[in-house]
């Protein structure tokens, strides 16, 4: 009955993690990008600085006719925000927090790939979206999705694969026991390509090229409304969380921290998410919109290279220190 | 692969793992079915990822996890996109797509059939009534996984990416020559 308890507790627990720190972040970003372009917004609704705001837009979204366009293909349409949601809670599941078993949701033995594999599994929910809307400017965005996955994916993988190389272990904990300081500056280059493919998976500017609203409205999401519009937006967000943690766990050291590694190891990888996180909102508020052939030539150009590199580099360390 | 006789535990009174492996079998087998079958293009692709995914399902359950999230992360995560993304640049309307077939269904259905038959006869053959100890050791964790890939079959694997460079090579080769041609 114990272990009943236990996993259905590290569920629960992982469920609210899920549904609070992507809102968190969502709210993050109207606040952060608002006082970057020196403007309020809304500033009243619960007292500080507007935070019930989020909870009457929540309101509102559940609130709002639920359209499917005559044209469309019903059930694909109707799943899709599901299939591009579902992933990123699968994820959260095995993303340590803190040293030992009690702070993962699940201990997965090939954790990386787990991680990589489900994530890529979300991107067939903007496919789906931008198919079957049976609309011009969706099937452009589905394209540009699908395009910007097959590119930045490769990348994103040999970066992660650098620090399984040296770590000696695809285990997200087994990395993490792994780690020592002088990773950071021996692992920077991995951490770089890794950080820029994921936002380039999560289409988030400046690579937002596949909701491009000034040319094609909102890319899969056009035809969406309500709360499968929502949905979509939380997985963004959650897209967010799960990278800038990932990011942490593999490159930042996760819960090891200049002090307090035992009881509150939890805190430094919050802090290093949240960091990175605020990183994510401020690259949308600073950089213009890259083109497609922009995208296209950064990820095979540069990052790949970059990232075959840094793969060389860590075999070399590797061989010489052992 | 690595699989330990432990016992012979019989086919009466299956455990639970065994009665989900039948089970995702039977949700796998209907969907690559209905992939073949359907008439709506992008509904076969995604009935793809239904089948790809109970593969992984049952390789989790065979304890072989390394294995179960690659073939996530390569066949539903970058085939199938690739499969879509090539529906979306030709033609793929919503609804039946008559004109995509080409009139080989039999023919099709022989060469599943034969090749479905002679795998099975060989996996059957080899492996016989070799049972996978589901208590002990996971046998397909990533350490066994590795080692074992990298030193009873390094050859294989070797000549195996050697292939798929000629075919990458052999790809771009075929994809250049027009513009040459034209110029």
């Amino acid at each position: 009955m114990n272990d009943v308890l236990d996993v259905a507790l590290r569920l629960l627990i992982v469920f609210a993690v899920f549904m609070v720190v992507p809102l968190v972040v969502g709210q993050a970003e109207h606040k952060v990008m608002a006082h970057m372009q020196g403007r309020l917004g809304p500033m009243y609704a619960g007292g500080f600085h507007g935070w019930a705001q989020l909870v009457a837009d929540g309101v509102k979204f559940v609130q709002k006719e639920d359209v499917v366009p005559a044209e469309a293909d019903r059930r694909i349409f109707q799943l899709a925000p599901a299939v591009a949601l579902l992933p990123y809670l699968l994820v959260i599941v095995a993303i340590p927090i803190g040293p030992g078993e009690g702070a993962v949701g699940q201990v997965v033995d090939a954790g990386i790939f787990f991680v990589l594999a489900v994530m890529g599994v979300g991107v067939l929910g903007s496919l789906m979206a931008g198919w079957a809307s049976a609309n011009k400017f969706s099937l452009l965005g589905g394209l540009r999705t699908a395009a910007q996955l097959l590119a930045y994916e490769l990348p994103m993988l040999l970066a992660a694969a650098s620090v399984a190389m040296a770590a000696g272990t695809v285990s997200l904990p087994g990395i993490l026991d792994a780690f020592e300081w002088w990773w950071l500056p021996w692992q920077i280059v991995g951490a770089l390509v890794f950080f820029v493919a994921g936002l380039a998976e999560l289409q988030r500017p400046p690579f937002d090229m596949p909701v491009a609203d000034s040319e094609i409205i909102f890319g899969a999401y056009t035809e969406y409304t309500g709360l499968r519009f929502a949905l979509f937006l939380l997985a963004e967000y959650a897209g967010i969380v799960v990278l800038c943690a990932l990011t942490t766990v593999l490159f930042l050291g996760g819960w090891h921290g200049p002090l307090g590694d035992d009881g509150l190891g939890w805190v430094w990888t919050l802090l290093k998410t949240g960091v990175l996180a605020f990183v994510v909102i401020w690259l949308r508020v600073t950089y213009p919109r890259l083109r497609e052939d922009q995208l296209q030539k950064l990820a095979w150009t540069t990052l790949i290279p970059l990232a075959l590199a840094q793969i060389a580099l860590t075999g070399i360390v590797k061989v010489a220190i052992n | 692969m690595l699989a330990a006789t432990a016992g012979h535990p019989g086919f009466l009174s299956p455990t639970g793992v065994e009665i989900a492996f039948v089970l995702v079998g039977i949700v796998t087998l209907g969907a690559a079915f209905i992939t073949v079958t359907t008439r709506q293009l992008v509904h076969a692709a995604l009935w793809l990822v239904v089948a790809l995914g109970g593969l992984a399902v049952e390789y989790l359950l065979l304890t072989a996890e390394f294995i179960a999230w690659v073939q996530v992360l390569i066949y539903v995560g970058s085939i199938v996109v690739l499969l879509l993304f090539g529906l979306m640049l030709t033609r793929a309307p919503i609804g039946h797509s008559p004109d995509a077939d080409s009139g080989n269904r039999w023919i099709a259905l022989g060469v599943a059939g034969a090749s479905a038959i002679a795998l099975v006869w060989v996996v059957v053959d080899a492996f016989r009534t070799t049972w996978i100890d589901l208590d002990g050791p996971a046998q397909g964790s990533t350490d066994a996984t590795g080692a074992f890939l990298f030193r009873h079959w390094v050859l294989p694997f070797e000549a195996l990416s050697v292939l798929l460079l000629a075919a990458l090579v052999g790809a771009i080769v075929l994809s250049r020559k027009d513009r040459e041609d034209k110029s």
